[in-house]
């Protein structure tokens, strides 16, 4: 009687206990495909708020080329050609774009249109001159209003004074889609621009040129000075106060703030040394130092990785300990610093406060050409985007998201193969 | 110009190194001995002596050229009494109308005169660049051609070199650590020359505007940094309370309960959520968890601001996730199998084996990854820019705009600043607390763990 008592309360406590351990696996479960989850959804939001930046929007405008507006003749010289009148040409061509528009109308339709369309008109005349005095259909760029509203980024339904397109504005482009007089094809800009006040001619090409111009600053200065410190404190450093102090030194460094490096350029790059701001070379110099010890330590790791024996062997038939060292550990070693290298890179790509420290955020319409001349970085590029009121501007700091995400991918792939494949096991 | 300086330094050693090859083997056959070193360790030793003081000049031209010519112009630039000049804005303008003479158009005579005096100055700089760098190089050789005779040990010198070489790269992280801490101290003086430290550190006023022209009065500006340490404090709370469970108990089942199978694809994924920038969950705050907050705090009548402490701290909190997970991870794995054994032994099933042995077993390791996850908060910049707002609100509502130390930083520098007024000295401060307090919090952390690894080693 008793015992079958305290069998029911074992058995009892029993399932509970394994309940117990049930559900807290099921916790573990749980957190992990939460964590995960995100990860999803967040690339689920750059992919849907960015894809449209890939598409521009085109308008089909009437042009007359004119010789009489344009001041020109068919035996123009070229640089008369480059000084016609084409504005004049364009607005023309938006006053006759619907019939009988009025003044006030006219400077409606205006707003349509990307303040690159002189630019367009001019340059499709330049390619083909002989359309002198024909009228000629040509695809122009719309504004950023109208891309936005056909992509339906922006609503047509919120009041009319907190829109950008007025109703009158909004029936000209639905008269436009219906006429077939708008599309929208691959946004070329976007790969072939620099930044830009206006979101639909803005690119992303000149941060991109930046970033590596910066990157390649970066390796210059942290693959040769990593190596060697490893090298010294794998290799050679003798086991005194002094080497554990710098190696607790760079284990500090790793975890100081980004920002922190950002003042530090600022500070003395800048301000003591004197160096050009907002230019990849001073970007570059403060991101060194901050993957250094990213670097260093993976360096050392891959030193320690190559058998002694290797070194002994060397040593046995005469070699002194620098030819040991520089001949057989760090050709051996090489492949796993690299793989170490590019994860440090990695890390600077997207690094992003410490380039706004030092003016890399400075707003730069053209695309950067060498290491001394002002650049924005595709991470700032992407904060200036983010920031900017313009809502166009959003599908295409998204899209810079995944320009960045593609590029970090990239490297992370290259450094996977480097291990794979040169990497020996011992 | 310094690319082609560049140029002619390769052309440089490279030529020496084939003269100090030929010009040993010369010496040691007129000699009749052999060389104690390989030729090659010679030829490097002459390599040497020209490389590194022609960098040395190098490095010096890159860093002191433009600063002496414009103090040369500066100096020399007639100003006309009574007018009132900023000198940035002045160099600037000289710097332009130099680069490019069409710019020169309505400029004044002075300006005009100066940057003519600017160019020439360049050009000066450039040729005397030049000629040093050869007369250095040729000095160079001629010092190391001296020394090649077959009784030099080329060898032992060149590794010792070597030696020094390597070391100098391995205090470069020394060098950083102390221009970091000089740098910060040095302007953080000039911060609290003109604001007092303990308003600075217990005064709840942050009101950082100064007078934009000179001579205009505009309100005093008062720098207390209690609602930026608050707001930091909330941010990291809200951080830590979204990353420290999901993190940890991620960890658990990872390291406990998962398949190989489930291991080797989840890790991956979580080392993608390490490696995504900042500044992608800065945009992921912003376009997307923002507007939820702010929803959701309607739905249940808190009025929410767009940009708010929740927002940023729950993504900030995802982007710690990993962070946490990988460290917390390492450390149950390295709670010795015995332990665990023991426990299922006596019939301990594997959730009271886990949160009576394991977890309080490896409880020092896991509260230094908790500590370096804090650390890594608190320095977190670009998520709390873009999602937490700048306004320094003293509040603990989560759903209130707040702004934090890194946020007060980047808004203080943001743009063209002169350093001669205490909003941007602030930002050096602010810089200094910031470092004090992750280096502390990393010190400790990494002692706690390094103990902890001692006891099961």
């Amino acid at each position: 009687m008793n015992n079958s008592i305290a069998k029911e309360k074992i058995i009892s406590l029993r399932k509970k206990r394994s309940l117990e351990d049930m559900r807290f696996k099921y916790y573990g479960f749980t957190a992990m495909c939460l964590s995960l989850a995100v990860l999803v959804f967040l690339l689920y939001t750059i992919f849907s708020k960015g894809y449209t930046a890939f598409q521009k929007t085109i308008v089909l405008l009437e042009v007359d080329y004119n010789q009489e507006v344009l001041k020109l003749t068919p035996d123009s010289s070229d640089e008369d050609m480059e000084k016609g009148k084409f504005f004049r040409v364009k607005k023309q061509a938006i006053e006759n774009f619907f019939p009988d528009l009025s003044k006030s109308d006219i400077k409606l339709v205006k707003k349509l249109f990307s303040i690159n369309v002189d630019k367009e008109i001019k340059d499709y005349f330049l390619d083909n001159p002989e359309v002198i005095n024909t009228k000629q259909q040509i695809w122009v760029t719309a504004h950023s209003d109208v891309d936005q509203l056909l992509k339906g980024n922006s609503r047509r339904d919120v009041p009319e004074d907190r829109r950008k397109l007025n109703d009158i504005q909004l029936s000209y482009v639905d008269q436009l889609v219906e006429e077939n007089r708008v599309k929208q094809v691959f946004n070329n800009f976007f790969f072939t621009k620099a930044d830009s006040r206006h979101p639909e001619i803005a690119g992303v090409v000149g941060s991109f040129m930046g970033s590596l111009f910066t990157l390649f600053t970066v390796f210059i200065l942290s693959f040769p000075i990593a190596i060697g410190a490893s090298v010294y404190l794998e290799e050679f450093a003798p086991k005194n106060r002094i080497t554990e102090l710098i190696e607790v030194n760079i284990s500090n460094l790793a975890a100081v703030p980004s920002i922190v490096f950002g003042l530090l350029g600022l500070g003395v790059l800048l301000n003591v040394f004197g160096l050009p701001r907002s230019t990849p070379l001073v970007g570059g110099s403060v991101l060194a130092l901050m993957t250094l010890p990213t670097i260093i330590i993976a360096c050392r790791a891959s030193l320690k990785a190559v058998p002694p024996s290797i070194k002994e062997g060397a040593l046995a038939v005469g070699a002194t300990k620098t030819q040991a060292v520089f001949h057989h550990v760090v050709p051996l070693a090489l492949p796993g610093t690299l793989t170490g290298t590019i994860i440090g890179l990695a890390q600077a790509l997207g690094e992003t406060a410490p380039l706004i420290m030092i003016g890399m955020i400075a707003f730069i319409p053209n695309i950067p050409t060498g290491l001394t001349e002002p650049s924005a970085a595709l991470p700032v590029q992407i904060y200036l985007w983010v920031e900017s009121a313009e809502r166009g501007f959003q599908e295409k700091s998204a899209a810079a998201i995944m320009v960045i995400l593609i590029f970090l991918f990239m490297m992370n792939a290259i450094a996977v193969f480097l291990r794979n494949r040169f990497e020996r096991k011992w | 110009m310094f690319f082609w300086s560049l140029v002619l330094i390769a052309v440089g050693i490279f030529s020496s190194f084939i003269y100090g090859r030929s010009r040993i083997k010369l010496n040691s056959k007129k000699q009749g001995t052999k060389s104690k070193s390989l030729p090659n360790y010679y030829a490097q030793y002459v390599l040497m002596w020209c490389l590194f003081p022609a960098l040395i000049v190098y490095f010096s031209w890159a860093i002191f050229q433009e600063q002496i010519i414009q103090n040369i112009v500066i100096s020399n630039f007639e100003f006309i009494e009574g007018a009132v000049y900023n000198e940035g804005l002045l160099l600037a303008e000289i710097r332009n109308v130099a680069n490019n003479p069409s710019f020169a158009d309505g400029k004044s005579i002075e300006i005009i005169n100066a940057a003519s005096h600017y160019s020439s100055l360049r050009q000066i700089s450039q040729i005397s660049f030049y000629t040093s760098i050869i007369i250095i190089m040729l000095l160079g050789a001629l010092y190391a051609s001296q020394k090649l005779k077959p009784e030099f040990h080329a060898q032992h010198t060149i590794e010792k070199y070597i030696q020094y070489i390597l070391i100098f790269c391995s205090s470069v992280a020394i060098f950083t650590t102390i221009g970091i801490v000089f740098s910060l101290i040095f302007e953080s003086l000039r911060f609290f020359a003109e604001v007092s430290i303990f308003e600075f550190l217990f005064s709840t006023e942050w009101y950082p505007f100064i007078p934009i022209r000179e001579g205009q009065t505009a309100a005093e500006g008062s720098f207390g940094a209690v609602p930026i340490f608050a707001g930091t404090f909330l941010v990291m709370v809200v951080a830590m309370c979204v990353a420290v469970p999901l993190g940890l108990l991620t960890a658990i089942y990872l390291a406990e309960y998962a398949s190989q199978r489930v291991r080797k694809i989840v890790k991956p994924l979580l080392e993608i959520l390490a490696g995504i920038p900042t500044i992608v969950y800065g945009f992921f705050a912003f376009v997307s968890v923002a507007p939820f907050v702010k929803a959701f705090g309607q739905s249940i009548g808190i009025d929410a601001s767009p940009t708010s402490a929740l927002a940023a701290g729950m993504v900030m909190g995802v982007m710690i996730i990993p962070f946490i997970s990988s460290l917390s991870d390492d450390v149950i794995n390295s709670v010795p199998q015995s332990l665990r054994e023991a426990s299922l032994g006596i019939g301990a099933n594997k959730a009271e084996t886990i949160k009576k042995v394991i977890l309080p077993a490896a409880l020092p390791g896991i509260v230094g990854a908790f500590l370096l996850a804090i650390s890594r908060a608190i320095g977190e910049t670009m998520i709390v820019v873009v999602a937490a707002g700048t306004a320094p609100n003293l509040t603990g509502n989560p759903f209130e705009n707040v702004t934090t130390v890194t946020v007060q930083i980047v808004v203080a520098l943001i743009g063209d600043q002169e350093f001669d007024n205490p909003r941007t000295l602030s930002a050096f401060a602010l810089g200094l607390v910031l470092f004090v307090i992750t280096l502390l919090l990393n010190i400790i952390a990494l002692q706690i763990v390094k103990r902890y690894r001692e006891r099961y080693e």
